[in-house]
């Protein structure tokens, strides 16, 4: 049987997935990326190769994708992100019309055609708001483990309203509503719905349309879905394989130039591409 | 001798000055504003009318202003603080135009008339990268202190190029420079090159003319104020460090002082009914 990989290095952290020819996921790996983004690439896919319990020589084809995927240096070639994600998520929720992806560094909003390509995105990557480390600096203010913001939040009932929008000054802010004795649940629901409403307002500038699809690390965060759900007056589509999605997408598209198929049919965003390309 | 008072709550610090009927700054005081902002506001005037020697019944009136004036419940007037920076330039610099401001957490721009009356504005408070957040985040990403700032970019030879579009992203920036052996002090020169860049075109927005009047916070650190000049191709006129943060403070109790006299004097047509 032949595989196919993919490798998405993000901002904060790399994610590798291994399909086989049927497209249906062998192998995964996700780690950090940290300082040297060539070999976070590497280690991710030996990590994958690992778990699917292959040879690198029983892979046929490998596409990187995230910001660091010019520095796969054994991908056979890249696509952007958009492209991916917008894969990943039509091929796991086959009725998605619009895709949100929330990362570690970038927050962004793909329009799905009704044939499953890319229509339009939109893309905050210029400013920490509305991104993970929004939250990370939250978390890190308030001295609370990333993964238990979500769960916390969902306690409260009485969200305190967010007013300002940089990351820096959220951090004075939430500082300053402890300093007024609210309690951190109520400040934590008021900074997912801060969140998702730039989300939402991302959203808007594509057209929503149902299906949604959630994407990215931030999926992982229970706060943030409940809070998307409410603020869209529906439910999105959270894979458990969310956090994975543009490496799926990745491995998709290296599993067509395989199978032969399909041709690679990348969204080149200029500006995205200008960033990897620089990296 | 009779004294005016102003209190400047800032963002970041509390700046407080009582100005003598000889239009003498006699007694000042600088805390940190923290998040009880009526108790900063009290600490400030306590320690400034003891550095001034006076009581605070030597006191005839009282201005508060900045982000958290109305916290100052004994003032007996609140104004903006794009109002007071624009008197305390005119005290100081009395052909001034254009003042920028640049303070912990926002970055004002104001062109005024030759009555210190704001004719236009831009404010920058929505983005810590136009502020001295910025460098404040920078510093940090690097180990070093905020007063530490000034010296670091003092010794820089040739700037990094820092682009300055988020705080929290200049974090990667930073340590990619670090790990490309460029030194602190080029990385700190470049951010503060970043925020001059910035100012520049907060001050065109409002249609700078000169006299240029910098004032507020960041300006303590030296490099700001010369790279400033610089770009503008113009001479401005910089407080010394010790004093160009208690621009705002002073132009309120300046204003204290015109206020007072129409008190005295309510038919005069004084500079203050035109102003205010």
């Amino acid at each position: 049987m032949a595989y196919a990989a993919g490798v998405d290095v993000g901002s904060t952290q790399t994610k590798a997935i291994v399909v086989d020819e049927r497209g249906a996921i062998a192998g995964r790996a996700l780690i950090d990326t940290g300082a040297n983004v060539v070999v976070a690439a590497e280690t991710a896919y030996v990590q994958a190769l690992a778990d699917a319990r292959i040879q690198e020589e029983e892979v046929g084809y490998v596409v990187g994708t995230g910001y660091g995927r010019y520095r796969v240096t054994f991908g056979n070639t890249q696509v952007t992100e958009i492209s991916c994600h917008g894969r990943g998520a039509v091929h796991l929720f086959p009725g998605t019309r619009t895709v949100v992806d929330m990362g570690g560094q970038d927050t962004k909003a793909i329009r799905i055609g009704p044939t499953g390509e890319i229509v339009d995105f939109c893309m905050n990557d210029k400013c920490a708001a509305g991104t993970g480390r929004f939250l990370g600096a939250v978390a890190s203010a308030l001295d609370i483990p990333l993964q238990d913001l979500g769960v916390i939040a969902l306690q409260s009932d009485k969200p305190v309203k967010i007013t300002t929008t940089c990351t820096v000054f959220a951090e004075s802010e939430v500082l300053s509503w402890l300093g007024r004795g609210k309690k951190v649940e109520d400040i934590l629901l008021g900074i997912h719905r801060s969140m998702v409403s730039r989300s939402v307002g991302l959203m808007r500038r594509v057209g929503i349309e149902q299906e949604v699809t959630f994407t990215g690390g931030v999926t992982r965060n229970v706060g943030m879905v409940r809070e998307l759900n409410e603020a869209l007056g529906f439910d999105v589509n959270v894979s458990d394989e969310a956090h994975f999605m543009g490496a799926i997408g990745a491995a998709l598209f290296a599993r067509d130039h395989i199978v032969g198929n399909r041709e690679i049919s990348d969204f080149r965003v200029q500006n995205s591409d200008l960033k990897a390309r620089n990296l | 001798m009779t004294f005016t008072a102003g209190i400047d709550v800032g963002s970041t610090y509390t700046k407080a000055a009582i100005l003598g009927d000889d239009a003498h700054l006699a007694g000042r005081a600088l805390v940190k504003t923290g998040f009880k902002l009526a108790d900063a506001a009290r600490r400030a005037y306590d320690t400034a009318l003891a550095d001034a020697g006076i009581h605070e019944s030597d006191v005839t009136y009282l201005i508060a202003t900045g982000y958290g004036r109305h916290q100052v419940a004994f003032a007996d007037v609140h104004v903006t603080d794009l109002t007071a920076a624009a008197r305390g330039a005119a005290l100081l610099y009395p052909g001034t135009r254009t003042i920028l401001d640049v303070g912990g957490q926002t970055m004002k721009a104001t062109r005024v008339d030759a009555l210190a009356k704001v004719r236009s504005f831009r404010l920058n408070d929505k983005c810590a990268a136009g502020t001295g957040a910025f460098l404040e985040k920078t510093a940090r990403y690097m180990g070093f202190g905020t007063e530490e700032i000034g010296p670091l970019a003092a010794m820089s030879k040739t700037p990094a190029t820092i682009s300055g579009v988020c705080a929290v992203f200049a974090e990667s920036e930073v340590i990619n420079h670090l790990s490309q052996g460029t030194s602190p002090s080029d990385i700190m020169q470049g951010a503060i090159l970043s925020l001059v860049e910035r100012s520049i075109q907060l001050m065109r927005r409002v249609q700078l003319e000169p006299e240029y009047t910098l004032v507020g916070g960041i300006l303590r650190f030296e490099s700001m104020g010369r790279l400033l000049a610089a770009r503008l191709g113009a001479a401005v006129n910089l407080p010394a460090p010790d004093l160009v943060q208690f621009v705002g403070a002073l132009g309120a109790a300046r204003l204290g002082q015109l206020r007072a006299a129409l008190r005295e004097r309510p038919h005069a047509t004084s500079e203050a009914t035109r102003s205010s």
